[in-house]
């Protein structure tokens, strides 16, 4: 039996709220009074307003641009395009995807609604009423929408700037609207694989374009000192020291005299990493104006205009034995990329981490390309709510799983067991060549399946199949996915060149209270919260009285932001390391203090005390102090410590989720009788914010699978750039989510944490498919196109031949 | 255009000033009165980020002109506390981890105050279709319903406690 645990220690250690404590959330209190200070509530003596004229065509030459009725409107006090940016050299911009991209049209517009002029005005009203008086003519040019089509060989050429450039970012370009190709694995063995492989199965699989819709829309407030040289710029941004970066390198203005402040930002989702247009004509006009000068998007330019995700077609192929085993995969995509690109994607990595396709299976022979293509659509390709593309990687493989198990005839869970890397395979390196740190992925699927007992569904399902009057099909979803977050390694992720580590800043006050700045920046996450309970467990110092400060470049240590769950992979690796920096040094002064040597010291909850001595110890409290007045002899005053984290791997979080749905056989409606989400997301630091994280992730995906998309005309106009076409799930119809975990910790992160925000989002989206999908299985159908609007799904209804 | 003069209470404060008759109640609000609680998400009526108290019905102030409420009552988030006692839809949205980013918490707060006095003792539907004009992009709603049904609970209890 343990000896049991005196209670004392367990008062100091909850009086901590660290590791492990759902502790409420610390930055709760000024956003529930209205005190939340946003982009849009910054205001600044003598601050003008920008507006952007946008395109209503999608590809054209622009003719003429009239300024001048615009001009003659009170409050309005300049109109700029790209003539006047181009003396300056700022009427194109480099992308985070070493593409470069038109800040203002230049003499040809790309896409609808694309940036062609900004007014400059006194008010957001007279911003407006300039915006509509600015008169532009267009001489409208074939679109191109079909990223096929666009490589056509007789296809309009789109980027005319590029001309002449057969080298592109990532290598060679085989077409004027080829962007790159990326290929991974080993075609030679995935070949061979399929070459004698005794069963094969070939889907292809599109992932409609989607957008993250986070609620506060892009926005800048930008603020040029003349006199001092100086640029200060809040702005909606997950990624603020890169912006410097790009800012300094764009304007001329060392890096040193840019400061770029995040303050809160209303959700961001991978659609605030990327660099507007909207931000940089915002700088320049400040520049030019020598006023601070705020752009505000509307949600109509924020759904049109700012980064889109998605939009792969993905030909998945797989060979098996005819028991299920997987020999290989082939996964080849096109890849909708739009008019620039203009994603964050880490230099070396042009298709994301496209390589976690070959899933939570052990497949001995895998290749993949993905294919880049330039279309008359909104740039870029970002990673929304995923790790460059891990969405896309596991959507491919989990709905493969699926097509090939429904061909087999064996049960979807049995085909998965049969496949799943095995616990003492870790850590185990993919075909893809990427090395999965740690999982345990059957007590996972395990406990899933009997708590939903998974047998007795099927059984009702067999029985509900077996009834023609059953005014429902139900289906069972089930995927077991594993996810790369915590980008990343410096060897293998760079944005622009700037490797991908993050970093933590610590000092401890005299009077022991802590602060900590960091190069993250929260956008709904709780970083003031789970951060602080790192630093009390390793510092034992209380959470309530360490403060964390983020997103002001002018005073947090260089990082690379807040996306693809990186945060606690890099940024939480980065506290634990300096910590322990300050621990150690701490320990030093302890034993200065009592006199004793470093080893002859226990280190307990908050306090070094001489081993087997309870009497005789220095608390963190009492050790602060003396780091300011009576530091050893030799050591420098002071207790403060900086790390810079460079990861040595990626982290590899799992789950398994499954869902049931009963689809109104009359109307197509989709019900989700349950969805039970099972996530190991590594050692758990707040469990109440993971639970948040997930529903939160869970609902974005349900929103994904069942609603959205961002459709089309022919010349190229987006129908639904509202949020009353563009599909946002309220309270009403988003379903009850059910959450469960495992606990399976990475090897190499100081804390054994993984990341799991993106993980419902990315888990969730095949879950649906796989179970409105499963509805139909025993009616024949392999796949179906999201989003599975009632609509969509009463189509297949009557195609099946079994609507009411 | 000619401005118009309006008299409107603010959070219990009696104000009169001149607006220009299309100005948008959220911009009143958020530009003339330097109340930045309520946010502009979509100015369409759809989020729901916008919403307040207007003569004792939750209104979107994103379509609302503030020229329509002279003579009228506005509370908004920054009216909900008493002084340092937060309001119990506060307290709840709190205890039960009912935001993340907060962008849409004071328009899902006001929605919820004046929600729970026309429906005091809501079922866990009823409050799913009581906030159904009010988007939220990070909770997934599930601990949002609960800090709703935390705030029945505990304003039932203090008028019990009253009586």
């Amino acid at each position: 039996m343990n000896a049991p645990i005196d209670p004392k220690l367990l008062e100091r250690s909850a009086a901590l709220q660290g590791l492990g404590d759902s502790r409420l959330r610390k930055e709760d209190a000024r956003f529930i009074q209205g005190k939340g200070n946003y982009v849009d509530d910054i205001k600044m003596p003598g601050m003008l307003h920008m507006a952007i004229v946008r395109s209503p065509v999608a590809h054209a030459r622009i003719k003429r641009i009239d300024k001048s009725e615009a001009l003659k409107i009170p409050g309005v006090i300049a109109v700029l395009t790209a003539e006047d940016l181009k003396p300056l050299k700022l009427h194109w911009m480099p992308t985070l995807a070493g593409d470069v991209q038109a800040v203002l049209a230049d003499e040809k517009v790309h896409f609808q609604m694309q940036e062609v002029a900004v007014v400059v005005a006194e008010d957001r009203y007279a911003a407006a009423d300039g915006v509509e008086a600015v008169i532009v003519e267009y001489d409208e040019l074939p679109v191109v929408l079909d990223p096929f089509a666009a490589l056509e060989p007789d296809a309009p050429v789109l980027r005319e700037d590029l001309a002449g450039k057969t080298e592109g970012a990532h290598g060679k370009r085989d077409h004027p609207n080829h962007i790159f190709t990326w290929e991974a694995g080993d075609k030679a063995a995935a070949d061979a694989a399929f070459d004698t492989a005794p069963v094969t199965v070939k889907e292809r699989i599109f992932y409609p374009r989607v957008h993250p819709c986070p609620l506060e829309t892009c926005g800048c407030v930008a603020s040029f000192d003349p006199i001092r040289g100086e640029l200060t710029t809040y702005i909606t941004s997950q990624a603020p020291h890169v912006v410097r970066t790009v800012v300094s390198l764009l304007s001329g203005i060392p890096e040193s005299k840019v400061r770029i402040v995040s303050p809160d930002i209303g959700g961001g989702f991978g659609n605030k990493v990327g660099i507007y247009p909207g931000y940089v004509c915002a700088i320049v006009a400040s520049i030019v104006l020598g006023k601070p000068v705020k752009w505000i998007e509307d949600r109509i330019e924020n759904i049109s205009s700012t980064a889109f995700a998605r939009d792969y077609h993905m030909d998945g192929e797989i060979a098996a034995t005819a028991d299920g085993k997987i020999l290989g995969l082939r996964v080849n995509v096109i890849a909708d990329h739009g008019a620039f690109d203009a994603c964050a994607d880490p230099t070396k990595y042009p298709a994301g981490m496209f390589h976690i396709c070959s899933g939570s299976y052990d497949i001995p022979a895998a290749w993949c390309s993905v294919k880049g293509v330039y279309t008359n659509k909104a740039p870029g390709g970002v990673s929304y709510r995923c790790s460059f593309r891990v969405t896309e990687a596991v959507y491919v493989i989990e709905r493969m799983v699926d097509i090939l198990a429904q061909k087999l005839g064996i049960d979807k869970a049995e085909i998965r067991a049969k496949n799943f890397i095995r616990k003492e395979q870790f850590p185990y390196t993919s075909a893809f060549g990427f090395e999965y740190d740690s999982g345990d992925y059957q007590p996972a699927l395990d406990k899933v399946l009997a708590a939903v007992d998974y047998k007795g569904l099927r059984v009702e399902q067999a029985a509900k199949r077996a009834d023609p009057n059953c005014p429902t099909l139900m289906g069972i979803g089930l995927v077991a996915f594993t996810e790369v977050v915590g980008a990343g390694p410096s060897k293998m992720c760079d944005i622009l060149g700037v490797g991908m580590f993050d970093s933590c800043e610590i000092r401890i006050h005299p009077t022991g209270s802590a602060i900590a700045r960091m190069g993250t920046i929260s956008q709904g996450q709780g970083h003031q919260t789970t951060y602080a309970q790192i630093i009390a467990t390793e510092l034992g110092i209380p959470s309530e009285i360490i403060q964390i400060e983020e997103g002001d470049t002018s005073t947090a240590p260089y990082g690379l932001g807040t996306y693809g769950s990186r945060s606690t992979p890099v940024a939480g690796a980065a506290i634990a390391l300096a910590s322990r920096k300050i621990h150690a040094k701490a320990r030093k002064i302890a034993a200065h203090l009592l006199e004793v040597g470093e080893n002859d010291l226990d280190w307990e909850i908050d306090r070094f005390k001489v081993k087997g001595d309870d009497t005789r110890f220095k608390s963190m409290k009492d050790i602060a102090w003396a780091a300011y007045h009576q530091a050893p002899p030799g050591l420098e005053p002071g207790l403060e410590a900086v790390h810079y984290y460079d990861p040595p791997n990626f982290t590899f979080p799992f789950g398994v989720y499954l869902c049931v749905v009963d689809i109104d056989r009359g109307t197509g409606e989709t019900k989700v009788r349950r969805f039970y989400a099972l996530d190991d997301c590594g050692t758990r630091i707040n469990p109440m914010i993971i639970e948040g994280q997930i529903h939160g992730g869970l609902t974005e995906g349900y929103a994904v699978a069942m609603g959205q998309q961002m459709p089309f005309d022919a010349q190229g106009n987006l129908l639904g750039n509202t949020l009353m076409d563009y599909f946002l799930p309220t309270a009403v119809e988003t379903p009850k989510w059910e959450t469960d975990f495992t606990v399976t910790p990475s090897p190499h992160h100081p804390l054994g944490a993984k990341g799991v925000a993106e993980s419902p989002h990315v888990g969730s989206i095949p879950t649906f498919t796989s179970a409105v999908v499963d509805a139909f299985a025993h009616l024949g159908v392999k796949h179906m196109v999201m989003p599975h609007s009632a609509y969509r799904v009463w189509q297949q209804l009557k195609e099946s031949g079994v609507a009411l | 255009m000619g401005k118009q003069i309006i008299n409107v209470s603010v959070n219990g404060k009696r104000l009169e000033k001149a607006v220009e008759p299309r100005t948008l109640l959220i911009h009143f609000l958020r530009e003339e009165c330097h109340l930045t609680g309520a946010h502009i998400g979509c100015e369409t009526s759809h989020c729901g980020a916008c919403t307040v108290d207007l003569d004792g019905e939750s209104v979107k102030s994103c379509t609302h002109l503030a020229v329509q409420c002279d003579g009228s009552e506005v509370l908004t988030v920054e009216g909900l506390a008493k002084g340092p006692l937060l309001h119990a839809v506060q307290e709840g949205f709190y205890k039960e981890h009912g935001l993340q980013c907060g962008f849409c918490t004071p328009g899902m707060l006001m929605r919820s105050y004046r929600f729970l006095q026309e429906n005091p003792n809501p079922s866990e539907d009823e409050v799913r279709a009581g906030i159904g004009g009010n988007l939220c992009r990070c909770t997934g709603y599930q601990n949002i319903v609960k800090a709703v049904l935390y705030a029945a609970a505990k304003l039932q209890q203090t008028e019990r406690a009253a009586a």
